[in-house]
C-alpha cells in the first residue's frame, strides 16, 4: 500500500536497542513459591518477625486466591508460579562511598542506556537509587538528604534502620489483601525503595531510581513507600529498562504514597521494559499495583506516566482522596507496538469534601497491539462539591491495532460534578505528508506528531526525564529507515 | 526548471490527469485557473509527491532530475514547496519549532550547518516583517485554531523561510481579506527572484492584479486545454468558463 503504511510497519518492526545481559554473580533462591520460600527471604534481610509475619499472612492469603484476575483485556498463557525465582541478589552487598566502587558492569550497563551515574550526580543533581535485581547497590546523595531530614534509602535499609515507620505506614494504602499481585507482592517482595519527607521540607532535587531487571526467570516483586508529611513537597522519578530475554518475566511491583495535610507528591515514570519481539515472543509482564492516598486536607498526589514497554502492562495508578480539599492527578502516556498489551488507567476515589480529580489519558498504538483505558471514578456520599475532569484519546498508527475506553463513573453524591471526553483518532496521511512537504521524512513526522499528541502529559515531566521520555518516544516510533 | 509531459495521474482507478504538459522556467510566474474539480490540486499535489494518486504516464523533471522517483521530502528539500489550499492541524506541535527542524532538513541536506536558536529566531523576525504575520501565531500549534485566513498567511511565511526554487500555491488568496491579500502577494513578488519561480492556482484575476503573471493556463478535466498571458485571466473573468465546456466538453467526453 502507500509507504506511509510500510513505514508504520517499520516502526512496528523496530527491534528492542537495549538488549544486553549484564553478568554479575547472583545467589539465587529454589524455584518455587512455599512458606519456605517467604521465610527465606525474610531471613536473608535479616527482617524483623512482625515483618515475617506480615508476609506470611499475605502468602496464606495468596494461597486462597487460586487465580490470577481475568477482567483486564489482556491475553497470556497462564503463569506458573511454582516456576519462578522469588530471590535473587548479588553476592556481595557493596558498601560504597563513591561511584568509583560501583561495579565496572553495572556502569557499563549505564552507559549503554545512555544514563551514566557519574553524569546523572554531575549535571542534574538527581540521587539516584538504584535497584539492581531487587537489591539497592548505590544511594547517593543521602547525606546532603539527610541533613534535611528526608530519608531516601533501598526499603531494606529501611527496615532495618527506620523499623517504625515502615511500621506505620507499610500496606496502610494497598493492603496484602488488595488484590492477587499486591498479595504476591506482599509475601515476596524483595526490595524497593524508601522514602520520608519531614514536615515543611520541600525536597530540593528530584528523587529517581531506576529499576532493572537482571537474572533470567526471577520474578521482580519491588516495593516503593513513600511518605509526604504536613506540606512537605516531593518529586520522584521511577525509569527503567530491561535486557533481552525469551522467556516472560513477571513483575508485580507495589507503590505507596501517602500525603498528609498540605503535602505535594508527584511520582513520575518511565517504563520501558522489553516488550517482546516482533512477533510477540518474550517480554515483560507489568502487573503493578499503584496507589497514593492524599489523607490530609489540602494534600495533592499526581501521577505522570510514560509507559512505552512491557509485553503486558496492567496498570492503575490511582488516588484516594480523603482529606478535604485534596488533589489528585493522573497523566498518562501509553505506547504499545507490536504485540504488546497494555490495559492501564487510574482510580479516583473522593471521599473529602471538595475534592478534584484530573485525568488525561493519551494512548497510541501500533502494529497488532492492544491498548485499553479503563479508569474508575466514584464520588463518595460525603464527597461534596467533587469534581473530575477526564480526557481519553486514542491514537491509532495503522489499522492492525486496537484501542479501546473502559471509564466508570460512580456518583453517590449529587454535588458532584464528572466531566469525560473521549477521541479516537488516527494519524493522518494529510498529516505526514504535510510534514513531508516541509523536508521531514515519515519517521520525523510520525515522531514529531505524536509527541506533539502527547505534550499534556509530557509537559508534566520534570525536565531532564522529559527529554528523556521524548527519546523513547521516538525510539518506539522509530523505524529501521536512516 | 519544472517540466511536465503528458502527466497522467489516478486515484483508485478513476483518471483526474489526463495528459498535463506544463514548462516553467527560472524567474517565471504561471497561474494556473480552472472550474472547481478540474485537477488543479491534484496537479499540485503529484507534484509535491503525494501518494494516494498513482501516476499511470508522462514524466516530470525537476532541474533535470526525474521529479517522480523522488520521495516527497527529497522534492521539499531540493527546493519545491507547495502552500496548501486546505493547511492541516498539527495538534501540540509548535509553529516555530516546526518550521526549524523543516529548515534544517532543508540546510543538512543541501550540506548547510543547522541554524542554532538564535539565528532561527533573527530570521523569522525579519520574514515576520516582509509576511506582517501575527507573532502570537508562530508560538501556537501548526495550524491549530488558526482562521481560514491565518492559515493561509502563515502558509506563505514558511515559504518565506525555506526560500524554495519553485513555490506552487494553491488557492492562497482565497480566504484572505483585502490587506491580507495585498501583503501576501507583495511578500511573494519581494521573494520572487530569476533564480525561482512560482505556480499560482487562483479563482480570481484580482490576486493577478498583484502578482503579475507570465503564463496563465487554463485546466479543464484533467488537461490544460488553454495557455496565454495575464490578459486570458481576464477574459475568463468577463466570460466564465461556459466558453471553454462549449469548445473543449466534447473533446474531453470522446
Ligand atoms: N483523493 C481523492 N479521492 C477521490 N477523488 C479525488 C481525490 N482527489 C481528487 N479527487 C477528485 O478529482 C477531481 C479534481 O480534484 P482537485 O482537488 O484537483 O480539483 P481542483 O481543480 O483543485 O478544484 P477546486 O477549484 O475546487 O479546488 C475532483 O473531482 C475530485 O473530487
Ligand atoms: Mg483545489
Amino acid at each position: 500500500m502507500s509507504d506511509e503504511l510500510e513505514i508504520l510497519k517499520e516502526v512496528t518492526d523496530q527491534d528492542y536497542k537495549y538488549g544486553f545481559v549484564t553478568d554479575i554473580e547472583s545467589d539465587v533462591a529454589p524455584k518455587g513459591l512455599t512458606e519456605d520460600t517467604v521465610r527465606l527471604i525474610s531471613k536473608k534481610k535479616n527482617e524483623p518477625k512482625w515483618l515475617l509475619d506480615w508476609r506470611l499472612k499475605a502468602f496464606r492469603h495468596w494461597e486462597t486466591l487460586n487465580q490470577a484476575p481475568q477482567w483486564a483485556h489482556v491475553k497470556y498463557p497462564e503463569i506458573n508460579f511454582q516456576d519462578i525465582i522469588y530471590y535473587a541478589a548479588p553476592k556481595k552487598k557493596p558498601e560504597l562511598e563513591s561511584l568509583d566502587e560501583v561495579d565496572p558492569e553495572l556502569l557499563k550497563m549505564y552507559d549503554k542506556l545512555g544514563i551514566s551515574l557519574e553524569e546523572q550526580k554531575k549535571l542534574s543533581g538527581v540521587a539516584v537509587d538504584v535497584v539492581l535485581d531487587s537489591v539497592s547497590v548505590k544511594t547517593t546523595f543521602t547525606k546532603k538528604l539527610k541533613e534535611l531530614g528526608i530519608i531516601f534509602c533501598s526499603f531494606s535499609e529501611a527496615v532495618q534502620e527506620y523499623p517504625e515507620l515502615v511500621k506505620q505506614y507499610l500496606g496502610t494504602v494497598v493492603p496484602y489483601t488488595d488484590n492477587f499481585y499486591a498479595t504476591l507482592n506482599s509475601a515476596v517482595f524483595s526490595d524497593g525503595s524508601f522514602c520520608y519527607i519531614p514536615k515543611g521540607v520541600r525536597c530540593p532535587m528530584e528523587l529517581s531510581t531506576y529499576f532493572r531487571i537482571n537474572e533470567a526467570n526471577t520474578g521482580q516483586f519491588e516495593r516503593t513507600l513513600l511518605i509526604a508529611d504536613e506540606d512537605a513537597y516531593v518529586s520522584y522519578l521511577e525509569g527503567c529498562t530491561a535486557p533481552i530475554r525469551d522467556e516472560n518475566q513477571l513483575h508485580a511491583a507495589v507503590v505507596e504514597l501517602v500525603a498528609h495535610k498540605g503535602a505535594v507528591i508527584k511520582y513520575s515514570t518511565v517504563q520501558n521494559w522489553y516488550p517482546g519481539n516482533k512477533d510477540g515472543v518474550g517480554g515483560i509482564y507489568n502487573f503493578v499495583t499503584k496507589r497514593g492516598i492524599c489523607k490530609g486536607d489540602h494534600s495533592k498526589i499526581s501521577w505522570t506516566q510514560v509507559e512505552t514497554g512491557s509485553a503486558i502492562t496492567w496498570k492503575y495508578p490511582s488516588v484516594i482522596l480523603k482529606g478535604d480539599y485534596s488533589v489528585g492527578e493522573f497523566y498518562s502516556v501509553a505506547v504499545t507496538n507490536n504485540h504488546q498489551q497494555a490495559d492501564t488507567g487510574t482510580k479516583m476515589l473522593h471521599i473529602g469534601k471538595n475534592t478534584m480529580s484530573t485525568i488525561i489519558s493519551k494512548g497510541i498504538s501500533g502494529g497488532f497491539s492492544n491498548n485499553s483505558y479503563r479508569g474508575l471514578v466514584r464520588i463518595g456520599k460525603n464527597a461534596h462539591n467533587a469534581r473530575n475532569f477526564s480526557q481519553c484519546d486514542s491514537l491509532l498508527l495503522g489499522d492492525r491495532c486496537g484501542a479501546h475506553t473502559f471509564p466508570y463513573i460512580e456518583t453517590s453524591n449529587k454535588t458532584a460534578v464528572v466531566e469525560h471526553e473521549a477521541t479516537t483518532s488516527k494519524v493522518g496521511e494529510d498529516q505526514i505528508f504535510y510534514c513531508n512537504q516541509r523536508g521531514l521524512d515519515t519517521e520525523q513526522a510520525i515522531g514529531m506528531i505524536v509527541n506533539g499528541y502527547c505534550k499534556e502529559v509530557m509537559k508534566q515531566l520534570p525536565m531532564e526525564f522529559a527529554v528523556e521520555a521524548q527519546k523513547l518516544l521516538s525510539i518506539s516510533l522509530e523505524g529501521s529507515v536512516g | 526548471m519544472l517540466s511536465v509531459k503528458d502527466l497522467k495521474a489516478s486515484v483508485e482507478e478513476t483518471a483526474i490527469l489526463k495528459g498535463i504538459n506544463l514548462e516553467v522556467k527560472a524567474g517565471e510566474v504561471h497561474a494556473i485557473m480552472g472550474p472547481n474539480g478540474s485537477g488543479k490540486s491534484t496537479l499540485a499535489s503529484v507534484l509535491a509527491g503525494r501518494e494516494e494518486y498513482d501516476v499511470t504516464g508522462g514524466s516530470a523533471t525537476f532541474d533535470g532530475e526525474d521529479l517522480l522517483e523522488m520521495s516527497p521530502e527529497d522534492r521539499a528539500r531540493k527546493g519545491m514547496f507547495m502552500a496548501f489550499q486546505y493547511p492541516v492541524e498539527i495538534p501540540g506541535v509548535n509553529t516555530t519549532n516546526f518550521l526549524r527542524t523543516s529548515l534544517n532538513e532543508v540546510r543538512k541536506f543541501n550540506g548547510l550547518e543547522p541554524l542554532n536558536g538564535a539565528d532561527f529566531l533573527k530570521l523569522m523576525k525579519e520574514k515576520m516583517n516582509v509576511i506582517e504575520i501575527d507573532k502570537s501565531l508562530t508560538t501556537r500549534s501548526v495550524n491549530e485554531g488558526f482562521s481560514g485566513g491565518e492559515k493561509k498567511k502563515s502558509e506563505i511565511f514558511q515559504m518565506a523561510i525555506l526560500e524554495p526554487k519553485l513555490a506552487i500555491l494553491d488557492e492562497t488568496d482565497s480566504g484572505l481579506d483585502i490587506d491580507a491579500l495585498r501583503i501576501v502577494a507583495e511578500g511573494v513578488n519581494r521573494l520572487k527572484s530569476s533564480d525561482n519561480a512560482t505556480v499560482i492556482i487562483t479563482h480570481y484575476q484580482r490576486l493577478l492584479d498583484y502578482i503579475v503573471p507570465d503564463f496563465v493556463h487554463i485546466i479543464y478535466d484533467g488537461r490544460i486545454v488553454k495557455s496565454g498571458g495575464k490578459d486570458l485571466a481576464l477574459t475568463l473573468e468577463e466570460k466564465g468558463y461556459d466558453w471553454i465546456k462549449e469548445e473543449f466538453g466534447e473533446m474531453t467526453e470522446a
